[in-house]
């Protein structure tokens, strides 16, 4: 499973960066959100990953006895998540204004600040 | 000591509060200042005389080994004597010479800055605080060479100089630097005695090199040299205070510096005999073809110089003695012909030498003083000038080295300093006074007392050697770590080869000065050569660089924002790729992977068409859509991998953002098809790459060994210390409960954002004028 999880890093990296190549603002919001997948997904196979044993300690025990996954990598992971989230809806909508005021979604043409270029 | 030196700087300060009220007649007392440092300085010769070393020492930055560390030995007293002693009559006469000029307080702030840095510098014995000062220098000889800054000569001009010298201070502070890793020690007395671990060093070669470029730039040597010419573009009182005395000498005085600590190893005296023999020759030689005075007085101080350098390069004690006096023989002629030189463009209102003659009937004082000068720089008896020469021809003679070859450029040398010293001395003073110029008047007291004062002094000590020998010259061949017991300053030497040299260099010289007059012509003729020279050389290397820097940088900075992403990862790319191809061993330990399931590999078929979906899909939502699914696909994997918590929270997350989307861009028009294939492709092999890249450094890393300390740590302590039993949740809210709270507001200003962002109308007027496009 490992080499499969490197595999789906991999292209979740290569399209988010292909995607951030690209002229439209769109797109390469949509770039940053795959990466930002891929960040996540890598993080928590770094991890090393663990099957049917979250880290909840049981009703009736005080510590976690058996193997577990690694907690710290998922706290981080979470944290991702949100943070990416309040990323993507600022950019989604700055985007959004963008076009309304520019009527465009190229970022070549907006690459100037000039207001006569 | 330390208040002599900043005596300097705090009057420039001074001036620029009460500069207003000394503009007028007050100025001359100005010259106040260097009479009182060069009393203070002088009372000390008696004691230097008797081997005495007066050192005084003040913390600065102790725990880097950099202190404010002075050291008056024989060589500082030459200095600081001359930079006074000069400095004293170059205010005074500024005070006459810019009589009036608007920024009179402003030049004299400048000159009292530059004193006080040279001053600074010839009594450092910290390597830190040498550099500093020299550095100090070249700013403020900027200052004063660009004085005159509505011209865009005396602008470049300074440029150049500050350009020129500037780069030898940066060569003098990775001397420092690496001084200071061989010997452990900023202080140069220090390093004096560590001289042996220094030579034997296998960078010592660099540190000479290093030390060469300082020295040679701030002296003008060749191919360094064409600042200096173009410095004349100051005022003369800048021209006699910078070459004659103070700034081009602060590089003879590094090396002297450093010649015991350096010297007597073949790179060191070599490379200094060569470079100084080209130098002395070369602008010798260059004198002849100038017709402007302040030319031909550059040219030849440029020439003195590689003397100087050639006398050090020589290293035997009789040379030191030989420079020491040439050193004092050069201030003094080459001050007095420069502050003639000013009055005659003072008074004449010209500095062409073709159309200067008999001046000395309008002004005989000036008259006797540079025919005075002109007498010690042709080494004519019974000079000090005369002196000098017969131990630099005697130096000469005794070298070890190719003798013959350096005798002929000596003498030659010599023969057109006579020649240069003739023309700018005597040429102006003879003759017929020709009309253009018949208006000029007598100068001044201050203005024609010290070149008078100066060429007396000239043949004064030539008279009474033992004036200069025993104060100065002895303490500062001791200084050079010789002894200076032998040493005996004499007119009359007997009849020797010296002298039939000598009789030679006067006589053609003399004929010289008969035949070849100063004309356009002759300067026309050298300018043809101008293409070769260093300095069009050095401009054409500047506009190359330029032109290289500003396309550098207009390719990488282009403002294309996936220009910039492209260049990071392919060098990213590169570096890691470089190193894992290099060094990496691709194992992978098979028994130790999770096993597969077949809900797992649907997983990541779905995954990895979602991803290929979002990238070729024509239409944004059908992208939004699939971004929804590769969410939901990673969802999974947490789900089956243990992590509860993520899962919720990244399928809430996912589809907020895909509800977000779609909602904020369903009326958005479809993709642009804004790039061709040849692009596409490039990008696509980059992305593929990095891909790659990734996926194998995840690997590469499973390889290695984990430790879970941390989040044992927190397993074992979520119930017991913060009564939960989601660790993960313990984790966020209890343990790094700050962070999240943080995060949280991190969160509530990006809600702010986004709701400023959908709230906020456009002004009519702003939205008329993006509409027009």
């Amino acid at each position: 499973m490992e080499i499969l999880l490197a595999l789906m890093i991999g292209v979740l990296y290569a399209g988010g960066i292909y995607m951030m190549l690209r002229r439209s603002l769109v797109k390469l919001i949509i770039g940053i959100i795959l990466i930002g997948n891929g960040a996540n997904l890598l993080i928590f196979l770094l991890g090393r990953i663990t099957k049917g044993s979250p880290p909840i300690i049981p009703g009736d025990a005080n510590v976690l006895t058996e193997a577990f996954a690694d907690p710290v990598p998922q706290a981080l992971i979470l944290t991702a998540i949100v943070i990416s989230f309040g990323l993507q809806s600022f950019a989604i909508v700055l985007v959004k204004r963008a076009h309304t005021v520019v009527k465009t979604d190229d970022l070549d043409e907006m690459n100037a600040t000039d207001e006569d270029s | 000591m330390l208040t002599a030196i900043l005596t300097g700087f705090l009057f420039s300060v001074f001036l620029v509060f009460a500069g207003r009220f000394f503009k007028g007649k007050l100025s001359i007392l100005a010259s106040l200042i260097p009479l009182g440092l060069f009393v203070y300085f002088f009372q000390f010769v008696n004691r230097i005389a008797n081997g005495e070393v007066i050192t005084r020492s003040y913390e600065w930055v102790p725990s880097f080994g950099v202190n404010l560390v002075f050291k008056l030995d024989g060589l500082s007293l030459l200095f600081t004597l001359m930079i006074t002693g000069i400095g004293f009559l170059v205010f005074a006469y500024t005070s006459s010479y810019l009589k009036g000029h608007k920024y009179l307080d402003r030049f004299y702030g400048y000159l009292a800055a530059f004193m006080g840095a040279m001053l600074g510098l010839v009594l450092s014995d910290n390597m830190i605080s040498l550099f500093t000062f020299w550095e100090l220098t070249s700013i403020s000889s900027f200052f004063l060479i660009g004085f005159k800054n509505t011209s865009r000569p005396s602008r470049k001009s300074a440029m150049m100089a500050l350009g020129i010298t500037g780069i030898g201070g940066l060569l003098l502070l990775a001397a420092s630097l690496l001084f200071n890793n061989i010997t452990g020690t900023y202080s140069i007395s220090e390093m004096l005695s560590m001289s042996e671990a220094i030579k034997g060093n296998q960078y010592y070669w660099l540190g000479v090199v290093l030390i060469f470029g300082a020295a040679f730039t701030k002296s003008a040597q060749f191919p360094f040299h064409f600042w200096l010419p173009g410095a004349m573009k100051a005022p003369t009182p800048v021209s006699t205070y910078l070459h004659s005395a103070t700034m081009v000498k602060a590089g003879i005085y590094l090396l002297m510096r450093f010649t015991p600590v350096l010297g007597g190893e073949d790179i060191w005296n070599t490379t200094l005999i060569i470079v100084g023999g080209i130098t002395m020759l070369y602008s010798a030689v260059h004198t002849v073809f100038r017709t402007d005075l302040k030319g031909i007085l550059a040219y030849s101080t440029i020439s003195a110089l590689g003397i100087l350098v050639f006398l050090i390069g020589l290293g035997t004690e009789e040379a030191y003695v030989a420079a020491a006096v040439f050193i004092i023989v050069h201030a003094l002629y080459k001050a007095t012909l420069f502050l003639v030189t000013g009055i005659i463009d003072h008074q004449a209102h010209t500095r062409d030498v073709t159309k200067l003659a008999g001046l000395n009937k309008v002004m005989l004082p000036v008259g006797i003083a540079a025919i005075l000068a002109a007498i010690s720089s042709g080494g004519i008896p019974p000079s000090i000038g005369f002196v000098g020469k017969e131990l630099i021809y005697d130096a000469t003679s005794h070298s070890e080295l190719v003798v013959i070859l350096l005798i002929t450029a000596i003498v030659l040398t010599k023969i057109f300093l006579l020649y240069a010293g003739f023309v700018a001395g005597i040429k102006p003073f003879t003759g017929k006074l020709p009309e253009g110029i018949s208006e000029a008047r007598m100068p001044n007291f201050v203005m024609w007392a010290p070149p008078l004062l100066l060429g007396t002094l000239g043949i004064l000590f030539g008279l009474m050697p033992f004036l200069v020998e025993g104060p100065i010259v002895k303490p500062l061949v001791a200084a050079l770590g010789e002894n200076p017991e032998e040493i005996h300053l004499r007119l009359w030497h007997g009849f020797n080869m010296v002298l039939v040299l000598s009789a030679i260099t006067i006589g053609v010289g003399t004929a010289l000065y008969f035949i070849l007059k100063p004309s356009y012509k002759l300067e026309s003729a050298i300018g043809k050569l101008e293409f070769i020279s260093p300095e069009s050389i050095l401009k054409k290397f500047m506009a190359g660089f330029k032109w290289a820097s500003s396309y550098w940088t207009r390719f990488f900075q282009n403002g294309y924002l996936r220009n910039y992403v492209s260049m990071i990862i392919l060098f990213t790319v590169l570096m890691v790729g470089y190193v894992m191809l290099g060094k990496t061993r691709f194992v992978i330990d098979y028994n130790s992977l999770t096993k597969l399931t077949i809900s797992e590999i649907i997983v990541a078929l779905v995954l990895i068409a979602g991803v290929c979906y979002t990238i070729f899909t024509r239409s944004r939502l059908a992208a939004v859509v699939a971004m929804g699914v590769i969410g939901w696909s990673i969802c999974l994997i947490f789900v089956f991998y243990s992590a509860p918590d993520l899962a919720m929270t990244q399928f809430s997350i996912d589809t907020l953002t895909v509800i977000l989307f779609v909602l904020v861009l369903y009326k958005l028009p479809k993709y642009l098809n804004l790039s061709d294939v040849k692009i596409r492709i490039r990008d696509g092999i980059l992305s593929a790459i990095f891909g790659i890249i990734i996926a194998a450094l995840a690997l590469q890393v499973l390889a290695e060994p984990v430790n879970n300390e941390i989040g044992n740590y927190y397993a074992d302590n979520a119930y017991l210390e913060a009564h939960g039993k989601n660790v993960v949740n313990v984790i966020l809210v209890d343990f790094r409960g700050a962070d999240t709270m943080i995060e949280i507001s991190v969160l509530s200003i990006a809600a702010i954002g986004v709701f400023g962002l959908m709230k906020l109308r456009l002004k009519m007027s702003d939205r008329n004028r993006y509409q027009d496009k």
